[in-house]
């Protein structure tokens, strides 16, 4: 009796699944495969001070085949992890967590917040193993939007044109936790009429740092009046990052020197997303000065 | 005993070395020239990364097993005839050392590089008991006629221009010929060796560091570039070791593969021009070599932080490479600091030494950037020590009142996501309003740390996630479209 059941059981299998490796059993045609549901984690400066990078974020995630949602948001809880404050931290990945659970992937205009999703708030949960599994999940599923566009989806050019010439900034977080770097180089080069001069020390601080900018207003002062002494040097009419906390630095102490160099996040060149005015800029003064 | 620290003026510190124009040009050689020679070091050697990971495992492996290996290490020291003084702090250190001193009638002490000495403020104990200390590393000579402390580990003067050095050797130098032309830094270097040589044969005691300690030989090492460390503990008839208990290796092999990767990450050399063993006394067949072998074995707060979640800033090497690579270091040298150790590795160190109510600004005066833990020998991730401080502070209500209450009005509404939409909605569209015709701020309140010095870009209008719920809404009541 039980051996007639066993194989009612094996029968009532396809004979796919056992000639077939486990991958290739559920086989879907390449124009019916469903889009990845990407869940835009916008950061609280943008979606604070510069929405214009958000929507460029959503244009290029979207050109590139993504489902974009936006969960309604507030912060990653980096000021709080980086002040010392954990419970407030914890709090606030949770929430996110939470927000975001039915993405597939996550993905933010900035290598700083991500960098906290994807590689801290496994670091957070430690003590709690239920919860530090969900973290880890999720920091997989976390990327930065550049990187994510060249290494997860295959993206090598975008459809922009930006006849300007540029210089990049690498932003610490993304250099250094991410390892983005050639990246939005590799995207930049396909923008049409964009030049880009490399600056001196592109990977050195610009001395933002989050709360530091205020707290230590003097020495962040100084490393950033070394980092637009290397952009104006460059000789660049454009400067461009992946990070608004750095490019708010910059553009704030080049508006205050009196520089005329247009500061942009890089998502917004990409996306050929520039009639807003730079940052820093006044709204009457839009992009495209040439 | 302890040096004393102005950690607590850190801010103080940092205005007065930002408005110190020589100081901001002896630091511009340091902005560069470190930085190149460690890569140029690094590129050259294939295995440099794998390197690393050894050099860190070596030192985690010494952590989990300090108490055998310092037992290995003196039971070695003794058979070759030195004696180990363990120093449980600063003072019992200083009073060890100025012992030894003593006991053979000491009057003139050479001493090699140690920043340990330093840390317990060996020099004003061995003056206190009516003896000389004659620093005999170029650097440090210049800065103890100068009476100020190091600015850096391993470059200790770098805070100089060569015509201050000129000035502090005309004005201590008085028995030379005033007119001598000190222009050329070479001129400064065999005026310093001249000076030096006599003191060397003159000393009683000779007193080194030690990069390493080496377990199974009992043997200590020293890396120089200028010699001094042979002549220190050479000539005088009594040497003395003093090291920090944590510098002990297990073998001569492991010694060899952290200095594969010290000198490369310190000064961008392949090794130092010397590398000097030490093991125990003079023998019988010995052509030369002191009479007394003495190590002095510093605790000083370390073995509190075994098993702490700092125990990883134990495996420092003190090689440099963190401040060399540190914006805010490159911005103030390293006095700003207002202890021994500087940088980055100061930051983490500093307030496990002397406290965190002490050095609480250090951990915090740092952007995260990163660019330390990137070129780190031993892989120390810095910045989440760093973080770790300020955890502690957090915890202890030690930073300051203003951050916090900020702080905790941000999270009040950041946990509530309605609330911070409603508001946010407001808040951005009013200062738009405000910034509009520029487009930025020059001051706004309760930003003076930010636009004192920088302008504040003003938000485009209406908030992404107003603007993004408003565009689905309008979608979703759409009607459908039919054909």
């Amino acid at each position: 009796m039980k051996r007639t059941r066993l194989w009612a059981t094996v029968l009532s299998f396809p004979i796919s699944f056992y000639v077939l490796p486990p991958h290739e059993m559920t086989i879907v045609p390449a124009e019916t495969k469903p889009k990845p549901r990407v869940g835009l984690f916008a950061t609280c400066l943008v979606d604070l001070f510069r929405p214009s990078v958000g929507f460029a974020a959503v244009k290029l995630l979207e050109d590139a085949g993504c489902l974009v949602v936006v969960p309604s948001q507030t912060c990653c809880g980096q000021p709080a992890f980086n002040s010392g404050d954990r419970t407030t931290t914890r709090d606030l990945a949770l929430q996110v967590m939470e927000a975001f659970k039915d993405c597939d992937y996550i993905v933010a205009p900035s290598g700083s917040c991500t960098g906290m999703m994807a590689k801290h708030y496994p670091e957070l949960f430690l003590d709690d193993p239920d919860i530090a599994n969900l973290a880890n999940n999720f920091a997989a599923k976390c990327h930065e939007l550049v990187s994510f566009l060249t290494d997860v989806l295959g993206v090598t050019t975008v459809a922009a044109t930006f006849p300007r010439n540029v210089t990049y900034h690498d932003s610490c977080s993304g250099l250094r936790e991410l390892n983005i770097q050639s990246q939005p180089r590799k995207l930049l080069a396909s923008v049409e009429g964009l030049t880009l001069t490399e600056m001196k020390d592109s990977d050195v601080c610009c001395g933002f740092g989050g709360t530091f900018a205020v707290k230590y207003g003097d020495l962040s002062n100084a490393i950033v009046t070394e980092k637009t002494s290397q952009v104006l040097h460059s000789g660049a009419q454009v400067l461009l990052a992946g990070d608004l906390g750095c490019l708010m630095n910059m553009a704030g102490k080049l508006a205050r020197q009196g520089k005329d160099i247009e500061v942009r996040h890089v998502a917004e060149v990409l996306a050929g997303m520039t009639q807003d005015a730079p940052i820093a800029a006044a709204p009457s003064d839009k992009g495209q000065r040439s | 005993m302890s040096h004393a620290s102005t950690s607590p003026q850190f801010k103080a510190n940092t205005r007065k070395a930002l408005g110190d124009t020589q100081l901001q040009a002896a630091l511009g050689h340091v902005r560069h020239r470190f930085i190149d020679k460690r890569a140029q070091a690094a590129a050259r050697l294939p295995e440099f990364e794998a390197l690393r990971d050894s050099a860190r495992d070596i030192k985690d492996h010494v952590l989990a097993h300090l108490d055998l290996y310092l037992e290995t290490y003196e039971a070695n020291v003794t058979a070759s005839g030195g004696k180990v003084h363990f120093a449980r702090n600063a003072q019992e250190a200083c009073d060890a050392i100025v012992g030894i001193c003593q006991a053979r009638g000491a009057k003139t002490v050479t001493k090699g590089k140690s920043m340990v000495s330093e840390e317990i403020g060996l020099n004003a104990a061995i003056e206190a008991a009516g003896m000389v200390p004659v620093e005999t590393d170029l650097g440090e000579y210049i800065i103890q006629i100068r009476g100020e402390t190091p600015s850096h580990i391993i470059a200790p003067a770098v805070h100089l221009t060569k015509e201050q050095v000129a000035a502090d050797f005309r004005h201590t130098h008085r028995h030379l010929p005033a007119q001598r032309d000190l222009t050329a830094p070479e001129s400064l270097l065999s005026e310093a060796r001249g000076i030096l040589r006599e003191k060397f044969l003159a000393a009683d005691v000779g007193i080194t560091g030690a990069n390493m300690l080496i377990a199974e030989t009992g043997s200590s090492i020293i890396v120089t570039n200028e010699g001094n460390g042979d002549l220190t503990q050479i000539l005088p008839k009594v040497h003395i070791v003093i090291a920090s208990i944590e510098k002990i290796v297990p073998t001569l092999e492991d010694a060899a593969q952290i200095l594969r990767v010290l000198a490369r990450s310190a000064t961008g050399q392949d090794m130092t021009v010397y590398t000097t063993l030490s093991t125990g006394p003079r023998r019988a067949d010995d052509p030369d070599g002191p009479e007394e072998y003495h190590v002095v074995l510093v605790d000083n707060g370390r073995s509190a932080m075994l098993g702490s979640e700092f125990e990883e800033m134990l495996r420092c090497i003190r090689c440099g490479a963190c401040m060399n690579h540190c914006p805010v270091y490159h911005a103030v040298g390293g006095h700003a600091y207002g202890w021994v150790y500087p940088g980055p590795m100061g930051a983490v160190l500093t307030p496990s030494l002397i406290g965190v109510d002490e050095a609480g600004h250090l951990p915090n005066a740092s952007t995260f950037c990163g660019r330390c833990e990137s070129v780190c020998p031993v892989r120390i991730p810095l910045p989440k020590l760093m973080r770790h401080w300020r955890e502690r502070e957090f915890e202890r209500h030690l930073s300051p009142a203003t951050i916090r209450a900020g702080l905790g009005l941000w999270a009040f509404f950041a946990k509530r996501p309605v609330l911070y939409r409603f508001s946010t909605t407001l808040g951005m569209r009013l200062l738009s309003i405000m910034g509009r015709a520029k487009g930025r701020f020059h001051w706004l309140p309760f930003t003076s740390g930010w636009t004192q010095s920088r302008d504040l870009p003003a938000p485009q209008g209406e908030t992404f996630q107003a603007q993004w719920h408003r565009a689905q809404k309008a979608a979703n009541a759409k009607p459908s479209v039919t054909s």
